[in-house]
């Protein structure tokens, strides 16, 4: 092996993210030397854009929430495809992990009485996320950041990691380049985290940013760990669609939890119009009670508006393609009506959505206080990822964890807002808590010295073929090919067409070349991604073939009715022995009889 | 569609020189957008820091036609394309590459301001009260997304390079977030006046102009924290109360 730069933690947290920050502090808690490395700069983590909100049942705005409810309404909106034994402990323990954040300096909007107040989302029964205006997420993040720099753990910022060591089937570490300076680095651990977010920048319109380029599901699947769920791609129903140039971009499911409104062309609530039948006992059937509800009024149901994401993003889709859309191909969200219903109500809707008001005035020209956005859907999330045990958060390969958006399991096929920053806190903790415990029950494992130099060659390969062509060529490629044949709506013909195209856009990623030297060179960097995003785009094809059933985020056209045969399982997909991907069906082992219990009492 | 020239930055660790690139523009592009355009086409290896492009990450500070500005949120139809627009690095900050800084001094400045300490829990159950009146004004001061572009154009960072003696406007937003923080039970007040150096501050409110948060940070931050220094270390009522008991007051 050639000499590199080493260094030597028991536990390493890829990503520093809200997951990977929170996984560091549970490390470092329990007296372990933690190291976490991240691909940008401290802070700027995709966390950073989460607005909404963070759910838990803490019950402030609203007592008659709990846990149970939380926990049911997760796994309705996961379509029973969750593992249901994270439902529950997200549940139970994501009211102590926002606590918790209080206590590290968190600040987050407060109630009449002084607690953390709590905002109504889609799918969630009663007002249940924890929020700070519409900057949720980087309230988070500076929260995290500022706390962990003090617990003793080593930051190596600007560092990608381009391949996980293995000491025969357990991890051993990983290798990496730092982006400034070009030069490899060799981490050895004893346990890895893995907390590198989602896989968005698959996908042309996103809401997601560079870095979401499925860096940890795709280590993972290398190193030998198994994918789940990956047909479940989440669809924001509210992107921005104009100009072009922020086309994507999020709009905050806030603004409807605020009472804001979904019209067409024709200024119907369209979303009336479609209510699913396990929805309708808890939704408004009527404007006025939709509007009582938003403003806090217990006795009034949710307006349609806060059905889930991917049903939500689906009436868009049809409005749009019945011709009856906005100008620039989406539909309307008005929250400027609230105006004449509420005192100081252009003041209101500044003080509660300032990023929204901001994000339109300064880059549409639009005031949302006087008129509505134009909205449509933006890929969102990653509802699949890297198989993991409920409890632990290790995968299938000893000493490897995973958590935040790049595990697989609580969403099921569907994930409903502010799950996913809750998601962070409990499964980040746990992680960190029983990575360091491994670390601790197992000694140093050995570094393979082949496969760095393995991984050390390919990732330097681009340079042998300076002049080739650029990454970023067929990255956008890629990008434009899954949105328009693997994106909201999906159908066989389409996809196998997609699976095809994928193979030469391999061979041609396969071909790249990068320019210049490797002192901080993002066409380098782009061309060692887009193998990721390549593995990722596979898996979530290969997966989305097999189910030939609409159900969550995963919408077929040639099927598009749920098939309760199909309720029963999850797809796994595996790296087989000749580097093929490998797809099986698991089935979803039968959720305990107290689990039940609760499902069925919220059902009412 | 029209065509603009952006006059970029180019080199490594200072030795670089202005270069120009010509792309398309359309309606609605931000300077961000053109940059990515000029890195897939011409020059793969343009380096800049860049994350969310929504204004809310911090990453793509730079100075554009000479302002310290997020690239993010700077749009085309803002600036003159008839003439070239200049993109270069933020000039505070060691030279890395292109328009990338070294930036890691506002990191190690950060880990030396004593960390929140809260006051013990109100509740039983470990929580705490606050009005929503007692934390507006600290959430005014978290609203900051560290894009650094207030020591970037404080002088007496970028001009005299205090950067040993004062932590700048970043910094004293940071501390008074903490000050006002209605759990926090630490006084902070000495180390500003002495480490933190708060007195290099001669309140021109530069920072307060390029804040793309519009957090008022003089106003809001440094001027009531340079009041606590003036009260606890100024005032001569208490100067004789401490010569008299030999203690702070």
């Amino acid at each position: 092996m050639a000499e590199y730069e080493t260094f030597e933690h028991d536990v390493l947290v890829v990503g520093a993210g809200g997951a990977g920050l929170r996984a560091a502090i549970g490390a470092a808690a329990t007296g372990a030397k933690v190291g976490v490395v991240t691909k940008s700069l401290l802070g700027k983590a995709h966390t950073v854009m989460a607005e909404g909100g963070v759910a838990a049942a803490l019950g402030n705005a609203d007592d008659r929430d709990n846990w149970r409810v939380h926990f049911a309404d997760t796994m309705r909106g996961g379509q029973y495809l969750n593992n249901w034994r994270m439902a529950e402990i997200h549940a139970k323990e994501a009211p102590a992990r926002v606590n918790e954040l209080e206590a590290w300096g968190a600040v987050f909007d407060r109630t009449p009485e002084g607690k953390i107040s709590q905002r109504n989302f889609g799918g969630h029964r009663y007002p249940r996320l924890a929020h700070v205006g519409d900057r949720t997420g980087l309230e988070m993040i500076r929260t995290l950041q500022d706390h962990a720099v003090h617990q003793g753990i080593d930051v190596h910022a600007e560092v990608s990691i381009v391949a996980l060591l293995k000491d025969g089937n357990r991890v051993a570490g990983a290798f990496a380049y730092d982006r400034e300076r070009g030069r490899f680095r060799v981490f050895k651990a004893k346990a890895v985290v893995l907390a590198t977010g989602g896989v968005g920048r698959a996908y042309s319109i996103t809401s997601n940013s560079w870095e979401y380029t499925a860096d940890g599901q795709s280590l993972a699947y290398n190193a030998g760990a198994v994918l789940q769920d990956m047909e479940f791609v989440q669809f924001h129903p509210t992107g921005m669609v104009w100009p072009p140039s922020v086309k994507g971009l999020l709009v905050t499911e806030g603004v409807r939890g605020e009472g804001g409104v979904l019209r067409n062309s024709e200024g119907r609530r369209f979303m009336f119009d479609d209510i699913p039948e396990n929805y309708r006992n808890q939704t408004a059937d009527n404007e006025d009670e939709g509007w009582r509800y938003t403003q806090g009024d217990k006795t009034a149901r949710r307006p349609p508006e806060l059905l889930t994401r991917d049903h939500v993003a689906r009436c868009i889709n049809r409005e749009v393609k019945a011709g009856r859309g906005s100008p620039h191909g989406g539909v309307f969200l008005d929250i400027a009506w609230i105006k004449d219903k509420i005192p100081n109500g252009a003041e209101a809707i500044k003080r509660k959505l300032p990023s929204m008001y901001h994000q339109f005035k300064q880059l549409a020209d639009i005031d949302i206080t006087k008129v509505p956005m134009e909205i449509g859907p933006t890929t969102h999330y990653m509802m699949g990822g890297i198989t993991v045990d409920g409890d632990s958060q290790m995968t299938n390969v000893p000493g490897l964890f995973a958590a935040g958006e790049c595990a697989a399991g609580l969403h099921g096929a569907n994930r409903l807002g502010g799950n996913s920053l809750s998601d962070l806190l409990v499964f980040g903790k746990r992680a960190g808590e029983h990575a360091a415990e491994f670390a601790k029950a197992n000694g140093a494992a050995a570094i393979d010295a082949a496969a760095v130099d393995s991984a050390a060659r390919e990732a330097l390969s681009p340079f042998d073929r300076a002049g080739g062509e650029s990454p970023y060529h067929v990255q956008h490629e890629l990008q434009s090919m899954m949105q328009k044949l693997v994106g909201i709506v999906r159908t066989e013909s389409e996809m196998k067409d997609a699976m095809a195209q994928l193979v030469g856009l391999s061979e041609r990623a396969a071909k790249v070349g990068a320019e210049g030297n490797r002192e901080y060179n993002p066409g380098w960097h782009t061309a060692i991604d887009l193998k990721n995003l390549m593995t990722i785009s596979e898996a979530i094809m290969r997966a989305a073939l097999e189910r030939t059933e609409s159900r969550g985020g995963h919408f077929r056209d040639d099927y598009p009715d749920k098939d309760p045969q199909q309720a029963t399982f999850n797809i796994r997909l595996r790296k087989a022995a000749d580097g093929s991907m490998s797809l099986s069906k698991e089935t979803i082992p039968p959720i305990p009889a107290h689990l039940q219990e609760v499902i069925e009492e919220q059902k009412s | 569609m029209s065509t603009a020239t952006f006059r970029i930055y180019r080199g490594a660790q200072g030795g670089g020189e202005m270069k120009d690139y010509t792309t398309e523009v359309s309606e609605g592009m931000v300077v961000l957008d053109a940059l990515h355009g000029i890195q897939a086409d011409q020059a793969n290896d343009l380096a800049m820091r860049w994350n969310c492009k929504a204004g809310k990450c911090g990453s793509c500070s730079a100075e554009i036609n000479g302002k310290p500005r997020l690239m993010c949120m700077t749009r085309l139809n803002e600036l003159d394309l008839d003439k070239p627009v200049t993109v270069e690095p933020m000039r505070t900050f060691p030279h890395v590459r292109d328009l990338v800084t070294d930036v890691s001094w506002n990191y190690r400045v950060k880990k030396k301001i004593k960390p929140f300490t809260p006051r013990t829990p109100d509740a039983p159950d470990g929580t705490w009260r606050m009005q929503q009146a007692d934390v507006d004004r600290v959430q005014e001061f978290r609203k900051c997304i560290e894009c650094f572009l207030c020591q970037d154009v404080c002088h007496v960072l970028r001009d005299h390079h205090k950067e040993e003696s004062f932590i700048g406007p970043r910094f004293l937003v940071y501390a008074a977030a903490l000050e006002m923080h209605p759990l926090d039970t630490l006084d902070r007040t000495e180390e500003l006046k002495e480490a933190h150096g708060i007195g290099y501050c001669n309140i021109t409110k530069c920072c307060t102009k390029v804040c793309p948060e519009g957090i008022h940070i003089t106003d809001n931050a440094i001027i009531p924290l340079k009041e606590r220094v003036a009260d606890q270390f100024y005032d001569p009522v208490k100067a004789l109360v401490r010569l008299v008991r030999g203690k702070k007051a």
